[in-house]
């Protein structure tokens, strides 16, 4: 990769599920932790868009919130722009944080309601001092208004005032007030209606050309993540399991894991297809299978998946965990009707 | 005979500036063993025309005009205990939160065999049969095991599949399913689907799907009514009118939606938001944001008309015969 912005490696994230240690000394039990992210390998080359996708439970919105240092990683290193993220205290803001920003999933809780909206955009300017003038920061606060197709009148309102798509025109606008370069975009789309759907993805698309953003786009809707993404990272129970650039993850998907998903989105151009549904959920990530994570699902499984994990590994033009790919033993044919 | 047969349904809500419709004019009927999808954006009306048919308007919201006939029989001026038992016994429904329609104190066993009960005459012993038999038959391994089980111990997907057996156990000729995969993941989801068409073909139970997906009304659905702002606007079947819409509004929202395998530099887009129900313009409610408005758009409200399969709600297409 040529000029990445940012680089994670063996990026890992642990909750503790044990019982109080006073607890566990009169009853026994032992510690207990879940897995939330366990070793995730990407970079995001600058102004272009890495795509994460999976089913809830995946770990997928809790390395967005490891980027942003919303919560700290138990393992692992985050360099932005040759900055180590990783061993700063959850909370504080280090010298790089105006350079990274967040777009929220829901518009009516991440505003502030009694806030008008002109406060709601200026404050990150006002607490990072990007525009300590009050008067310069309305002036700037008017600009990003238009910018993202509302009206600098528009700052006198309150987010209430405002629908569904609006309110995520508000939030980017927010986002984008320090100048920064990467923005995490955790589900940015999918609490909108279609047809509001697509002026989001076209705005933000329109904003990484004009800004030369970096975006890590969230999300489990495998068609918005096609329109927007340049490179996706399929994520299965805390693993990363292919990644890919977007043309290759749609066109000859490797992982057993990523042909289901591809499977199984409800297509409006294929009407009553009349398929083998895939069988079984994700499981329980308390308790994941050991071996591969996805072994219990997966046609392709024998006894080597059912023991040990398989290693993120190159394979052709994209990185794969599958014992089944990297062996040889799928033949991406005869697996599409598998499932 | 249609089964369930609506007529010029409108329910409004009295308000402070007086009183606002909700839905607005809306006929459809659905024959036995027909997937009906009901699609829209929120606050459309997809989600208020069924309950309606099932008689769970929230007060002070109430039917103005129209009627809705099961089987011939007007139902939406019975009496409230009247209702009641008709909800479950000749029109089931499915809600989109498997974990917030059961119970969590009482097994799923117990939730059946109560259904059972109620509505059909038959001993605890015989209730306990047919609940294991619904269990095999949406899908859950080791019916007679899991069913003293409660519904905490079963996954997201196996719950809503209870959720489909406690709507179908009484045998109605008619189910609401609204938005019964949208809290489910995509792996799931399509499994939901797969069942729900399996069972409308096997029992005869006609089904009203209520979605915002059109990805999942393409792989349900027989017959899709398009709602916009409290209407109507297309109905007919799935094939042509989601891959010829005729109104402006199913063009564009068809056109807006992302698909796998297409990476095109612009989303086709609708301009604007659809209006709330308190402020929706004269004439078609669609006109602000049309791009082949017309001088007529702005006061004259348009039918749904056409032939025999499809209708459409615009005066562009009124002249051309379906």
């Amino acid at each position: 990769m040529r000029d990445p912005i940012l680089t994670v490696s063996g990026l890992k994230k642990s909750f503790d599920l044990s019982q109080p240690f006073v607890t566990r000394l009169m009853k026994g039990g032992e510690r207990r932790y879940v897995h939330a992210v366990d070793g995730v390998d990407f970079s995001i080359e600058r102004g272009t868009t890495l795509s994460l996708v999976g089913e809830s439970g995946c770990g997928k919105s809790t390395v967005a919130k490891l980027l942003m240092g919303l919560t700290r990683p138990t393992g692992g290193s985050i360099r932005f722009d040759g900055h180590e993220l990783a061993g700063i205290r959850a909370g504080q803001p280090s010298v790089v944080r105006r350079r990274m920003q967040m777009i929220f999933q829901d518009p009516y809780a991440s505003l502030n309601p009694r806030w008008r909206v002109a406060r709601i955009i200026g404050e990150p300017m006002k607490s990072f001092a990007t525009h300590p003038d009050p008067v310069a920061r309305r002036k700037e606060v008017d600009r990003l208004l238009e910018f993202v197709g509302l009206s600098a009148a528009d700052g006198e309102k309150f987010p209430h005032e405002f629908s569904g798509g609006q309110r995520q025109r508000i939030s980017i606008a927010r986002a984008i007030s320090t100048k920064p370069e990467f923005l995490v975009c955790d589900e940015p789309t999918s609490a909108l209606d279609v047809s509001v759907q697509a002026q989001i993805l076209n705005l933000m698309r329109e904003l990484q050309k004009e800004l030369g953003l970096t975006y890590l786009f969230i999300s489990h809707d495998l068609a918005v993540v096609n329109y927007i993404s340049d490179q996706i990272g399929v994520m299965y129970l805390g693993r990363l399991v292919e990644l890919a650039s977007a043309e290759r993850i749609f066109s000859t998907p490797q992982h057993p894991y990523t042909r289901l998903l591809l499977e199984t989105v409800p297509d409006i151009t294929m009407a009553h297809r009349d398929m083998d549904r895939p069988a079984g959920e994700v499981p329980n990530p308390i308790t994941p299978p050991p071996g591969c994570h996805f072994n219990p699902r997966c046609p392709l499984v024998n006894d080597r998946c059912r023991a040990e994990a398989p290693a993120f590994r190159v394979h052709g033009d994209a990185q794969v965990r599958c014992h089944a790919v990297q062996e040889g033993r799928s033949d991406p044919k005869k697996l599409r009707k598998v499932g | 005979m249609a089964l369930l047969s609506v007529e010029n349904l409108t329910v409004a809500f009295p308000g402070r500036r007086g009183s606002v419709n909700a839905i607005e004019d809306v006929s459809l009927s659905i024959s036995p063993g027909e997937i009906l999808g009901m699609v829209g954006e929120s606050g459309a009306g997809k989600s208020m025309t069924g309950a309606a048919i099932i008689g769970l308007i929230e007060p002070p919201g109430r039917i103005v005009k129209g009627g809705i006939l099961l089987e011939g029989q007007r139902i939406d001026t019975l009496r409230p205990e009247e209702m009641r038992r008709i909800r479950g016994r000749r029109i089931g429904a499915i809600f989109q939160d498997p974990l917030t329609s059961l119970n969590p104190v009482l097994t799923v066993g117990e939730q059946l065999i109560e259904t059972i009960q109620t509505h059909l005459r038959l001993s605890k012993a015989e209730a306990r049969e047919r609940a294991i038999d619904w269990l095999r038959r949406v899908g859950i391994p080791a019916p007679e095991a899991r069913i003293d089980t409660y519904p905490h111990q079963y996954s997201g997907g196996m719950r809503q599949r209870v959720v489909i057996a406690l709507a179908l156990c009484a045998e109605p000729r008619l189910v609401i399913a609204d938005e019964p995969t949208t809290a489910l993941d995509v792996s799931v989801q399509a499994q939901i689907i797969a069942l729900l068409r399996k069972l409308a073909r096997e029992t005869g139970v006609a089904v009203i799907l209520v979605t915002h997906d059109m990805g999942v009304i393409a792989e349900t659905a027989d017959r899709v009514a398009v709602m916009y702002a409290g209407r109507i606007v297309e109905v007919g079947p799935v094939a042509e009118v989601l891959t010829a819409p005729r109104h402006p509004y199913t063009r564009g929202l068809m056109a807006s939606i992302p698909r796998i395998g297409a990476r095109p530099d612009v989303l086709p887009q609708i301009e604007g938001a659809m209006p709330r129900p308190d402020a929706r313009p004269g004439g078609c409610a669609f006109a602000p944001r049309c791009p082949h408005r017309m001088d007529i758009c702005g006061h004259t409200r348009p039918d749904l008309n056409g032939g025999a399969t499809l209708s459409v709600a615009c005066h562009l297409t009124e002249e051309v015969p379906a």
